[in-house]
C-alpha cells in the first residue's frame, strides 16, 4: 500500500449500517482472511439474510472474491489461505467438529464469473451433484430433478431436445445458466455467485437476473458484481468493500441514493477514490 | 455546489456535462428573477412596453427548460447517475418545473399590466402590491442562492418566509374582496389586481419547493409534507 491508500485505509473505522439482520441464514463476525502473510479481509462481520439478494462490490482486489468464498469454506481449498473468525449457517459453526465440507458446498453452492460446465452432457451436468449426494434413488426421480433445474434456471425450453449434448455446446448465457441449474440441483439453500453476467450479453444478463429474483423465494443469494446498474437491480442490500475492509452495508435503496460513507459515494459514482 | 464535488468524476465529459447544466439552470434561475422583477415593476409603474417585453420573454424561459430537461435525461439514459449524482438530476428536473411555473406567473403580471395600462384604468392597492412582491422577489432570490450555494441552513429559513407572503396576501385579497362588492364599476380591474396578487403568492409557493428540493439534494431526504418543528429540529445545524 501507498502512502494514501495507507491513510485511506486507517480511515475506515467499522462499519456503516447494520450487519446483523432479523432472520440470518449465515453470520459471519469479525473475519480475518490473510493469504501467507498478506491479509486480504480485515474484520469483517456480516449477516446474510434469509429470501433476500445481497450484492457485495467494491474496487478489484478489494476482497469481495475472497469474502464469499469464506461462506461455503472455498478458501480452505488455496493452501496460503488463512480464514479466522467466526462464520455459521443456521446457527451452526462453519468450523464446528461435525460439519461436512461437502455437504456444506452443497448446501452453499456457488456460480462462477466463468462459466465451467463439465465435459459432460446437458443431463449429466446437471445430475452430477444429485448422483454423488444420492438425492435420488432411480432413474425417474432424477429425471425429474435433472428437469425441475432446468426449468428453474430458464434453460429448460431451449435443451429439452438435446439433453445428451455436451454442456460446453451451449452459448454462453446458456452455459452460465446451466451451472446455475447444476448448483440448484442439490437443492441448495444459499448461492454465492462471483461476477455471473460479466461474460454475457444485455438479454442473457436479463435472464439471469430474472432467475436470481425468483431464486430468491427460495434461497439466500449473495452476489458480487462490478456492474452498479446489477447491484441495484438485483440487490436489495448493498455491502461495499475497499480494501479489504467492509465501508458500508444497507439497503440498497439507500446506498444508490443516499450512501453514507464517502468512499461508497464516490466508488458508486464513479468519482476519484 | 462545491459540496457535490461535479468536478471529481473519473470521466470528464461526465463532469463538463454537469457543469454544464448546473450552468444553465443557474441562468434560468437568473432570467426567471428578472423576469419577476419586471412584471412587478410593470405593474406598479403601469408600463404596457415592459409589460408585453416580460409577455414576449416567457419563451426565453420556455426553452431553456426544454433544453435543461432534455441534457437530463440524456445523462440518465447514458450515465444512469447514482447518489448524489442522481440526486442532483432529480432536483434539477424539479427545479426547471418550478422556474418555468414562476416564469407564467411572471407573464400573467406582465400581461396584465400592459391590458391595464392600456385601458386606462385606474390601479389601487399599488403599496400593498409592492410590499407583497419586494417579500416575493426576495424570497425567490434567496430560493435560488441556496440552490446555487447548496445551503440547507438558508433554504429551510428561506421557506419559512413563505407564511409572510401568505398573510399579506389573505390582507390583500380580503380587502380586494370587500372592494369588489362594494364597487361594481370596477370589477375589471380589481379581477386583474387579485389575479396579480394571486401570481406573486403562487411564485412564494414555488420558491418553497425550490428550497425543499435543496434540502433533498443535499441531505437525501424528502422534506415535502413534514412539520416546519421537525424539519428544524432535524435539518437546522445547531448554532
Ligand atoms: N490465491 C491468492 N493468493 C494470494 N493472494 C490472493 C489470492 N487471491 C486473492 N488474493 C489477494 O487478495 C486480495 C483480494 O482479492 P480478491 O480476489 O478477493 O478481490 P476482488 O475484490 O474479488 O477483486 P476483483 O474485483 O478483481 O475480482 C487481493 O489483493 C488479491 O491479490
Ligand atoms: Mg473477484
Amino acid at each position: 500500500m501507498n502512502d494514501s491508500h495507507q491513510d485511506v485505509f486507517d480511515n475506515i473505522k467499522g462499519t456503516v449500517g447494520d450487519v446483523t439482520v432479523d432472520n440470518p441464514k449465515m453470520r459471519l463476525s469479525n473475519v480475518d482472511v490473510f493469504y501467507g502473510e498478506k491479509q486480504a479481509i480485515f474484520d469483517v462481520s456480516l449477516d446474510i439474510a434469509n429470501n433476500e439478494v445481497i450484492a457485495m462490490i467494491g474496487p478489484s482486489g478489494c476482497g469481495k472474491s475472497t469474502f464469499l468464498r469464506c461462506l461455503n469454506r472455498m478458501n480452505d481449498t488455496i493452501p496460503t489461505c488463512k480464514v479466522t473468525g467466526e462464520m455459521s449457517l443456521d446457527g451452526e459453526d462453519l468450523y464446528g467438529p461435525n460439519l461436512d465440507t461437502v455437504l456444506l458446498r452443497a448446501r452453499v453452492g456457488m456460480v462462477f464469473q466463468k462459466p465451467n460446465p463439465f465435459a459432460k452432457s446437458i443431463y449429466d451436468n446437471v445430475a452430477y451433484g444429485p448422483r454423488i449426494h444420492g438425492l435420488a434413488s432411480n432413474r425417474a426421480e432424477l429425471d425429474e430433478i435433472v428437469v425441475g433445474s432446468l426449468q428453474k434456471a430458464g434453460l429448460y425450453d431451449e435443451v429439452k431436445d438435446r439433453l445428451d449434448a455436451p454442456g460446453t455446446s451451449l452459448s454462453g448465457g446458456q452455459q452460465q445458466r446451466l451451472c446455475i441449474a447444476r448448483t440448484i440441483a442439490v437443492s441448495p439453500e444459499v448461492i454465492l455467485m462471483d461476477e455471473p453476467c460479466s461474460a454475457l450479453d444485455p438479454i442473457a444478463t436479463a435472464k439471469i437476473e430474472e432467475l436470481i429474483d425468483e431464486l430468491r423465494q427460495n434461497y439466500a443469494i449473495a452476489i458480487v458484481t462490478h456492474s452498479m446498474q446489477q447491484a441495484a437491480r438485483v440487490s436489495q442490500r448493498t455491502a461495499y468493500f475497499h480494501l479489504g475492509k467492509l465501508v458500508e452495508v444497507g439497503s440498497t435503496n439507500h446506498i444508490f441514493t443516499n450512501p453514507s460513507h464517502e468512499l461508497t459515494e464516490n466508488y458508486i459514482t464513479g468519482r476519484f477514490g | 455546489m462545491d459540496k457535490l464535488h461535479l468536478d471529481q468524476h473519473i470521466s470528464q465529459q461526465f463532469n463538463n456535462e454537469l457543469e454544464d447544466i448546473r450552468n444553465k439552470v443557474l441562468a434560468m434561475g437568473g432570467l426567471v428573477e428578472q423576469q419577476v422583477s419586471k412584471g412587478l415593476t410593470a405593474l406598479l409603474e403601469l408600463d404596457a412596453d415592459l409589460g408585453n417585453e416580460v409577455s414576449t420573454a416567457d419563451f426565453e424561459v420556455n426553452k431553456l427548460e426544454v433544453e435543461i430537461d432534455e441534457e437530463c435525461i440524456q445523462i440518465l439514459a447514458r450515465r444512469q447517475p447514482a447518489a448524489s449524482d442522481l440526486r442532483l438530476i432529480v432536483t434539477v428536473i424539479k427545479v426547471i418545473t418550478d422556474l418555468e411555473r414562476i416564469g407564467d406567473e411572471a407573464e400573467k403580471m406582465g400581461r396584465f399590466s400592459a391590458e391595464l395600462t392600456e385601458t386606462g384604468q385606474v390601479v389601487n392597492y399599488r403599496k400593498e402590491l409592492r410590499h407583497l412582491g419586494e417579500l416575493v422577489k426576495s424570497m425567490l432570490r434567496d430560493a435560488l442562492d441556496a440552490f446555487a450555494r447548496l445551503d440547507v441552513d438558508a433554504a429551510i429559513k428561506t421557506a419559512a418566509r413563505d407564511n409572510d407572503i401568505n398573510t399579506e396576501y389573505e390582507s390583500l385579497s380580503r380587502l380586494l374582496a370587500t372592494h369588489l362588492m362594494e364597487d361594481p364599476r370596477n370589477v375589471s380591474m380589481l379581477l386583474k389586481i387579485t389575479w396579480c396578487a394571486r401570481a406573486l403568492e403562487r411564485i412564494g409557493d414555488h420558491s418553497v419547493n425550490i428550497c425543499e428540493y435543496v434540502v433533498y439534494l443535499v441531505k437525501g431526504r424528502d422534506i415535502r409534507h413534514i412539520s416546519f418543528d421537525q424539519i428544524q429540529s432535524e435539518f437546522l445545524s445547531k448554532p
